[in-house]
């Protein structure tokens, strides 16, 4: 077994060499996509988080991007938390819809200073328990948290193990629920459907069948519209209160969401960066066009249009002069 | 996929078989004795319980640090700026080169290079096939992520056949090497892709460096394994007759062994593009674009047409892919040589050529916009109509949601609460038992110290969970893989019927059937069964299929001259003579089933698979890897467990 090693040996080095030949320093930083700017085109690439409110400001900046100032957007679906060091690297230029996340804020904004804050979005985001709106009338009580354990038999599920179920959503939401459901001591087990998408259909399916149930929700959302629901009261939110996440037993804060942008793209990213800056628009604004997409099933090109169309008067506002 | 698991059948070892069986039949009962022996001194030495705390370690921390100190060195230190940066440029460069040769050919210069390429490999019906596959996605509007997936594809699969081929190589040549590559390799077929998505991306950020990397791992080994068989079964005479005209090792090397094992190297090469389209979806998580990325958009607004719409382009790109590769490894010898075959190849590329300028000429090189077919309502049509009418209240029967309700009352807890009620060293000694029953005492020591290891990681729990799940799942995977597999085999119309449904399943992106089985049996464990039931089911089938139909047909023949029934047959002569291969096809099954685990978790399944996304989505390494590692942990212990005895060298 001697005699075949040199070609191996060659083979091995010339290996080495290849990746060592390029000597000079790699730039992690400046990692774009290979699909951008294929055909010469400005490109401004954006991140789109899984659910429907940020498709919907994606789909209305894209549109306006390509139509009014003639760029090429392309769009990356990914989780929050990768999304900010993503951000910081620059494969996407920016992240419209921020619900909070200080820990990447301090490392990103302010240490590394490769992100800058791009301003609010306009809309103000909630977190918190909610029951449908049929379940609610019926049973006037249930809105308050003390009642709650007097229907955990009625949100009983096969999966929650003889207590109530509280449906929560997607890995990558901001949750307090298993420490809350423990500190105010609930007869709940929490239920974690791994998905948006598994959680609105489950909601949905619910509905159909007038079923009563209780979940971890937010808003602004679309899904409202179809299935209305009705907050259940948590003890309030005073500032501060839910700082250790093992011990917080208060309702969930009002967020104003955030934009942010790549520190670069920011400085030199000329029009599209200052019509990101400027892009803010009202929680009714987005549901109308998540709306059209997750409801009617609208491309959220076609559902951007039709917004576009109908509201030139509050765009007018966000172009770059 | 196709080939991966109906390739190892065929060479399933029945010679060891008898020996290994008498010994095993003297071996059962002592083993037993031995158990019950344990049991008792167990239970009075070491107490009952799960897994002590005491014997745990928590890696949250190191962990922890190893992810901040990559995050704050990414940009200064020289191991990323000299090394991993340089390889994330070479591969954005060439995926992006790829691309754009792509786009310039233009959607007529595409498809007719894949319908003259596939003429020229596999003749004119495949060159139809991929014609028409191609105008379908183009139809779908889909072009612009099918060529990103395409271009993926072109890089991540020539990166895998390059390395492969040369780990191949090495263990092909040396025996040392051999030995020393077959257990990585081994670990790396159980291994569920998901499971280091994490620590790519940490490196690479998320994007298509991070996805083709992620993908190479995923797919190169199939490629090493064919490879390295080819070489170490060339024909001893052949290599003999070559030595003695004098030959160099190299000249060897060059002139008889690699061409004798030239139909190893397409089946390697076959498999390397099957495992590297279904990861270029996986990776569609980490922003690699493409069609992937289009499936997992549309599931964020739960819009399963959309989503299938993205799906199809998949399925029939590896449909194309899978048959004009497999073609080509059966036409190896048939095909014409020199001259002739020259002159094809050239008129090949003069036909693309001519395609693409003359569509370039007379329209654009992109598929027009109005030329587009609308799926997706119908199909959402379909599919509301469906969780409509059989999610509750059917008369009788009951709906969906009531079987899962009972699925999981009245099989998923109790297996679930068992294993969890066991005490731990109970479960090593079930776990021993079994390995020694099936296979070696090598495959048991690998199976009770992978799962050892998940206790000291301190996911015993969680992966006990896990565990009641893919048992559950195997066994409605079995039950219906087997009774599908030999009505195939008993009519020629049934295999002709199910071949397309399987690839349809065996292809399609699992994402796909997220909400499908959300909405037919609710959030929770058993639309996460029911999925990896569907995923893990047309390898089952195949398995079977072909078992059944291999067994002797002299052993058949005499039984049915002896009067035996149909049913005698089956029961009588079939069945145990396919023993081996339907081992086999439990152990793809567990492999399979245990591979979607982390789409459960997309689906309400907990445990591993959550904290497997959840590590995922929250940039969580600690999480993240220490569920990936148990995941991969459990089915390393799986695999070896049901590992059938003595297998000389496993296939691919």
């Amino acid at each position: 077994m001697a005699r075949p090693r040199t070609p191996l040996v060659a083979l091995a080095s010339a290996t080495a060499l290849v990746a060592v030949a390029g000597c000079g320093a790699a730039d992690m930083t400046q990692q774009a996509s290979p699909f951008a700017n294929a055909r010469g085109a400005k490109t401004v690439t954006l991140s789109v988080q899984s659910w429907v409110g940020a498709q919907a400001n994606v789909a209305v900046a894209e549109y306006l991007l390509e139509h009014e100032l003639g760029y090429r957007v392309d769009t990356v679906q990914i989780d929050e938390v990768p999304a900010w060091d993503a951000l910081s690297q620059g494969r996407v230029d920016a992240i419209l819809e921020d619900w909070g996340h200080p820990e990447q804020e301090d490392r990103y904004v302010k240490d590394k200073k490769t992100i800058r804050p791009g301003g609010e979005l306009g809309v103000t985001g909630h977190i918190g328990w909610f029951v449908p709106t049929y379940f609610a009338k019926a049973h006037p009580d249930v809105t308050d948290w003390r009642n709650l354990d007097k229907y955990a038999d009625s949100f009983r599920t096969a999966e929650s193990g003889g207590k109530g179920q509280l449906l929560d959503g997607s890995p990558s939401y901001v949750t307090n629920d298993k420490a809350l459901v423990r500190n105010l001591g609930l007869d709940y087990q929490v239920v974690f459907s791994g998905s948006e998408a598994a959680q609105i259909t489950q909601i949905k399916q619910f509905a159909k069948s007038g079923k009563p149930f209780l979940t971890y929700w937010y808003k602004p959302q679309w899904l409202f519209e179809q299935v209305p629901m009705t907050e259940v009261k948590l003890p309030a939110y005073k500032e501060g209160c839910d700082a250790v996440p093992e011990k917080v037993a208060c309702a969930y804060p009002h967020t104003p969401l955030k934009k942010y942008l790549n520190a670069k793209f920011a400085g030199a990213g000329g029009k599209a960066a200052a019509f990101l800056k400027n892009f803010s628009w009202g929680t009714e604004d987005q549901n109308k066009v998540a709306l059209m997409i997750a409801d009617k099933k609208m491309s959220p090109k076609d559902a951007a249009k039709k917004w576009v169309d109908e509201n030139e008067k509050t765009w007018r506002a966000w172009m770059p002069r | 996929m196709t080939a991966t698991t109906t390739a190892p059948a065929r060479r399933a070892p029945l010679a060891g078989a008898g020996y290994a069986a008498s010994l095993a039949r003297h071996r059962t009962p002592l083993l037993l004795a031995a158990a019950a022996l344990l049991l008792v001194l167990g239970s009075v030495l070491v107490g009952t319980g799960p897994w002590p705390a005491s014997l745990t370690v928590d890696l949250t921390g190191p962990l922890g640090d190893v992810s901040d100190w990559i995050i704050d060195h990414r940009d200064t230190h020289p191991l990323f700026l000299y090394f991993f940066g340089h390889i994330s440029n070479a591969v954005v460069l060439s995926v992006r080169g790829v691309y754009l040769v792509l786009l310039a050919a233009g959607w007529a210069g595409v498809t007719a290079a894949a319908g003259l390429i596939a003429w020229r490999v596999a003749g004119v019906r495949l060159a139809l096939t991929a014609v028409a596959s191609f105008l379908v996605c183009a139809l779908l509007g889909m072009w612009v992520p099918t060529m990103q997936t395409l271009a993926l594809m072109v890089v991540a699969v020539l990166a895998s056949v390059a390395l492969g081929a040369l780990l191949g190589l090495a263990a092909g040549l040396s025996d040392r090497v051999f030995r020393l590559l077959r257990p990585v390799l081994d670990t790396m077929q159980v291994m569920p892709a998901f499971s280091y998505l994490l620590p790519v991306v940490l490196v690479f950020g998320i994007g298509v460096p991070a996805a083709v990397l992620a993908t190479v791992v995923y797919a190169a080994p199939p490629m090493a394994r064919l490879t390295a068989l080819g070489l170490r079964n060339a024909d001893a005479g052949v290599m003999e007759a070559a030595a003695s005209l004098g030959a160099t090792g190299r000249q060897r090397l060059l002139t008889a062994r690699l061409p004798l094992a030239r139909r190893e190297l397409l089946l390697g090469l076959n498999q390397t593009i099957m495992m590297a389209l279904s990861m270029a979806v996986i990776a569609s998580v980490i922003g690699a674009g493409g069609l992937g990325d289009r499936v997992y958009q549309a599931l964020a607004s739960v819009d399963v047409g959309a989503a299938l719409t993205a799906g199809i382009p998949i399925v029939l790109l590896a449909v194309v892919l899978d048959r004009v590769t497999a073609a080509a490894g059966d036409r190896i010898g048939a095909a014409p040589t020199g001259r002739s075959a020259l002159f094809g190849w050239a008129l090949a590329a003069a036909g693309t050529v001519v395609a693409a300028v003359v569509a370039r000429l007379v329209s654009a090189t992109s598929w027009p916009d109005g030329w587009t077919a609308d799926i997706a309502r119908p199909v959402n049509k379909a599919v509301g109509w469906m969780t409509d009418h059989l999610y509750s209240g059917v008369p009788v029967i009951g709906g969906t949601a009531d079987w899962a309700g009972r699925f999981t009352t009245w099989v998923l807890d109790p297996v679930r609460d068992g294993l969890q009620w066991l005490p731990w060293w109970a479960v090593l000694l079930l776990i021993a038992v079994l390995a020694l029953l099936i296979g070696t005492w090598r495959t048991a020591l690998t199976a009770v110290l992978a799962m050892a290891a998940i206790g000291v990681l301190d996911v015993w729990d969680p992966a006990l969970d896990t565990l009641s799940q893919v048992l559950a799942g195997v066994a409605v995977t079995l039950v219906a893989g087997f009774a599908t597999g030999i009505a195939a085999s008993r009519s020629a119309r049934v295999e002709r019927l199910l071949r397309p449904v399987l690839d349809v399943f065996q292809t399609m992106p699992q994402f796909v059937y997220l909400i499908p089985v959300v909405a037919l049996f609710g959030v929770g464990r058993a639309p996460a069964v029911a999925a990896a039931v569907i995923y893990a089911l047309p390898a089952v089938v195949r398995i079977t299929t072909q078992a059944m139909n291999g067994v002797d047909p002299v052993a058949m023949e005499s039984s049915r001259s002896l009067g035996a029934t149909r049913r005698q047959q089956l029961l009588k002569v079939q069945l145990p003579l396919a023993r081996p291969a339907l081992l086999l096809a439990v152990n793809q099954g567990v492999v399979l089933v245990l591979a979607v685990v982390v789409i459960g978790g997309l689906v309400g399944g907990g445990s591993l698979g959550y904290a497997a996304v959840f590590g995922l989505a929250q940039g969580d390494l600690a999480t993240g890897l220490v569920a990936g590692a148990a995941i991969v942990l459990l089915g390393l212990m799986l695999d070896r467990v049901t590992q059938p005895t003595r297998r000389s060298g496993k296939g691919a």
